[in-house]
């Protein structure tokens, strides 16, 4: 299987640990990721702030490269791990679909760098192809250590299904409770799948940001949670670095990548997963009865 | 927290909260409602699905629906001035629950931009400084730095924040996941060429008291 890899800017930095626990897993998965050739910014939700036409044109750059560097006139999967991506990619093929004169635009846009854009992408979460194009079969033989005991809240967080996921449910996601499942965790019941992490809002203004976050660790830590599986890198780092005043009992939930949790199910070793990089510690012990956490 | 302050009063005694028609802008509405994405703003039934759905707007000062409803009646100063529109984290949970289908994040983007373009923030205010920031950082880099960005947005709301927030990025160092390198894409020019138009000048422009 053969898929265009976008990492976007944080799994550069903050969101390192996700692209080492992505690429092993995949590779194990059998899926080829081949990284999108001189990617760009895809202009997050700042660019869509300050200009508008500015944030479209920053997203098109990429969809059209990924259609050059596949030019047999077939579909492209372009893969996005990051949510914003994943969403800012979609929301510009969006609005050339909608608004014809735009795409007009557009288009006069990207001749001024030589790039044309057809429509061929099909942006892709990393989810999504490992559930439905490898797979729960494939990935339930891959697993070599079942995570036993480990109760994972899934946590999806807002971009990535909405307003635009073809592949999952926007109020109940359930992808990742499956791929969870499949690797042996058990999954626990908790309604704030996608309740938003507040985004930029810990370093901007704090004291909403810092209490949206505390929040849902509350309430995973309530329904039993001891890891917070997570799909975006800015959900995991506000998760991994407000867990601050916690409620007098709770032990922290350490929010880690679901490739994180896949890799360790797949005997890939803790440090190739980048589980070094936490803040919020997270140990589990294979060879039995703990699926606990240390801070 | 900087809210900027509709009426410039805190204090107990009464102040007027009812809007007079003198203040309205009657081009306001069709000015937002033409903007792409903001068009289903004037089909707003305000029953207040958003506001429910809406995770943050318990720490609004007007409500998505007020907002809409302002918007629509032209009360221009009042929505362009507000804290709400900053607060909007993006994450579209009104715009899927609308029944009218109203993009309500859409129309939150159009006003941001509206009242950055006309400097109705605080001078300083981090939410606008850090998209303005981010904005000039991809447009000469193609690529967004965290570590150089975080430092950018200190300095400029409040060089304190380095101080306080120093073990935090100490610790993210030691892990790597924050640095001073300036990613970069090799064809820079290409953004260049791409986005044209100049970067807008950080317009700093402080909002009357």
């Amino acid at each position: 299987m053969n898929y265009l890899y976008y990492p976007g800017c944080s799994l550069r930095s903050s969101g390192r640990a996700y692209e080492e626990s992505l690429l092993p897993v995949m590779e194990a998965a059998g899926v080829d990721l081949q990284e999108l050739p001189d990617w760009n910014c895809c202009g997050a939700t700042s660019y869509m702030s300050v200009d508008e036409r500015a944030a479209v044109q920053l997203a098109l750059r990429n969809l059209a490269l990924a259609e050059k560097s596949r030019d047999d006139g077939g579909p492209v999967n372009l893969v996005a791990p990051c949510a914003a991506c994943y969403l800012v990619l979609q929301k510009a093929q969006h609005r050339i679909a909608d608004y014809p004169d735009y795409a007009a635009v557009a288009k006069q846009d990207l001749a001024r760098v030589d790039l044309t854009y057809e429509g061929r992408v099909k942006v892709r979460h990393p989810l999504d192809v490992l559930v439905n194009d490898v797979g729960l079969d494939r990935i339930r033989r891959l697993v070599q250590h079942p995570l036993r005991d480990l109760k994972v809240a899934c946590y999806y967080g807002c971009q990535l299904v909405r307003p635009y996921s073809e592949f999952d449910d926007r109020d109940d996601p359930k992808t990742m409770d499956l791929l969870m499942e499949a690797v042996g965790a058990t999954v626990v019941d908790w309604p704030l799948k996608t309740r938003c992490c507040g985004g930029m809002l810990p370093g901007t203004i704090r004291e909403v940001g810092v209490r949206l976050n505390e929040l849902l660790v509350e309430e995973a830590a309530r329904r039993g949670a001891t890891v917070l599986a997570t799909a975006c890198p800015l959900c995991q780092f506000n998760l991994d670095t407000q867990q601050k005043r916690r409620p007098e009992g709770y032990k922290p939930v350490p929010p880690v990548f679901f490739t994180q949790l896949v890799g360790l199910a797949f005997g890939i070793p803790r440090r190739r997963l980048g589980l070094h990089r936490q803040m919020v510690a997270f140990e589990h012990d294979f060879a039995g009865s703990t699926g606990g956490s240390r801070g | 927290m900087a809210t900027p302050s509709r009426n410039g009063d805190t204090g107990q005694r009464w102040v007027r909260r009812v809007q007079y028609e003198s203040g309205l802008d009657p081009g306001f509405p069709d000015s937002i409602a033409k903007l792409r994405g903001a068009e289903n703003l004037l089909g707003c039934i305000q029953c207040g699905t958003c506001v429910g759905a809406c995770p943050v707007s318990p720490y609004m000062d007007l409500s998505p629906r007020q907002i809409i409803a302002m918007t629509r009646a032209g009360f221009k100063d009042d929505v362009l001035g507000c804290f709400t529109i900053w607060l909007c984290a993006s994450c579209y949970a009104c715009a899927v629950a609308c029944p009218k289908q109203v993009q309500i994040t859409d129309v939150m983007y159009a006003l941001k931009r509206q009242a950055m373009l006309e400097g109705r923030h605080p001078k300083n205010f981090a939410v606008p400084t850090l998209a303005q920031e981010f904005y000039r950082q991809v447009w000469t880099h193609g690529r967004s730095s965290e570590g150089r960005l975080i430092m950018a947005l200190y300095a400029k709301v409040d060089p304190l924040l380095m101080v306080r927030n120093m073990v935090l990025g100490l610790r993210l160092v030691l892990r790597g996941r924050i640095g001073i390198k300036a990613e970069s894409i090799r064809d820079r020019a290409a953004v260049d060429k791409l986005l044209q138009e100049p970067p807008p000048s950080s317009k700093k422009k402080e909002v009357a008291a």
